[in-house]
């Protein structure tokens, strides 16, 4: 098994169970959490299957714009009950593990061994970025604007609706 | 080739059901929500592959699309989910059956 295909099956099986945690968990919060994961395990996903600019357009606007909105509706729409017995806990366990990110993250950065593991020819060079660009404006340029009208008519709608009627 | 495109559509398949069974089991509107993006990663994992495969870029762009219409698509049902939860005061979706025939 080369090392590409077995970054994917681990890649999959996060994807796989996270994405059951997000359907399973009680607490409408730990669901965005988890869909965090599964949407950052598909992007690995994207970039295994090289398909770089897709990877970076998922984390951005699904891990960044889309659970940031969800999260937001959550908290509006608090249902659940206080988590405020459980919460010093999770925020020692949360902040010792982010600690020990930052240090391995710093650690591996001061040694000097983040180095691509994939072909250098592709990545460095942007990947497929000029490639989807072109297609995107050349080919595809009516889908593309006709794609920003719907977001303009989603917005207007979400606005709409989630008005506070005074 | 290092990942066959038989075990990506295996994959995508998994994520696609899991996503079908939270719309069908949750009662949660916002879970039902991120259960339909699983259901739209799922897709997106679909044209990838066979962009892969193929060697063609159209699937690339055309996720591209699906991504953004999977944005206006969240804000919308928040939205929804938001004026639902200031009319009635609840966000499960089976205690909303005034429109039940």
């Amino acid at each position: 098994m080369t090392a590409s295909a077995a970054i994917f099956y681990v890649l999959a099986s996060i994807a796989v169970l996270s994405g059951f945690m997000v359907i399973g968990s009680r607490n409408a919060i730990h669901s965005a959490i988890y869909l965090v994961l599964t949407f950052l395990s598909v992007a690995g996903i994207y970039v295994l299957l090289e398909a770089e600019f897709v990877a970076a357009v998922q984390v951005l606007v699904y891990a960044g714009g889309i659970m940031v909105l969800f999260l937001f509706v959550i908290m509006l729409v608090n249902l659940e009950d206080s988590l405020e017995d459980r919460i010093r806990l999770h925020a020692t366990i949360s902040g010792v593990i982010g600690l020990a990110v930052v240090g391995l993250i710093l650690y591996v950065y001061s040694t000097g061994r983040l180095v691509a593991v994939t072909t250098p020819s592709t990545l460095c060079q942007g990947g497929n970025l000029q490639a989807v660009g072109t297609s995107l404006f050349r080919d595809y340029l009516l889908p593309f604007e006709v794609a920003s009208i719907l977001l303009l008519v989603a917005m207007i709608g979400a606005i709409v609706l989630a008005r506070q009627k005074s | 080739m290092p990942v066959p495109a038989t075990h990506v559509l295996v994959f995508s398949l998994l994520l696609f059901s899991i996503g079908m069974l939270g719309v069908l089991t949750r009662r949660n509107a916002i879970i039902i929500l991120m259960s339909i993006e699983l259901m739209m990663n799922a897709a997106n994992i679909n044209f990838i592959a066979f962009s892969r495969q193929l060697n063609n870029l159209v699937g690339q762009v055309f996720s591209v699309f699906t991504i953004a219409v999977a944005a206006g698509e969240v804000a919308v049902g928040l939205a929804v989910v938001l004026a639902l939860f200031r009319n009635r005061d609840t966000i499960y979706v089976d205690q909303v059956h005034i429109m039940k025939g």
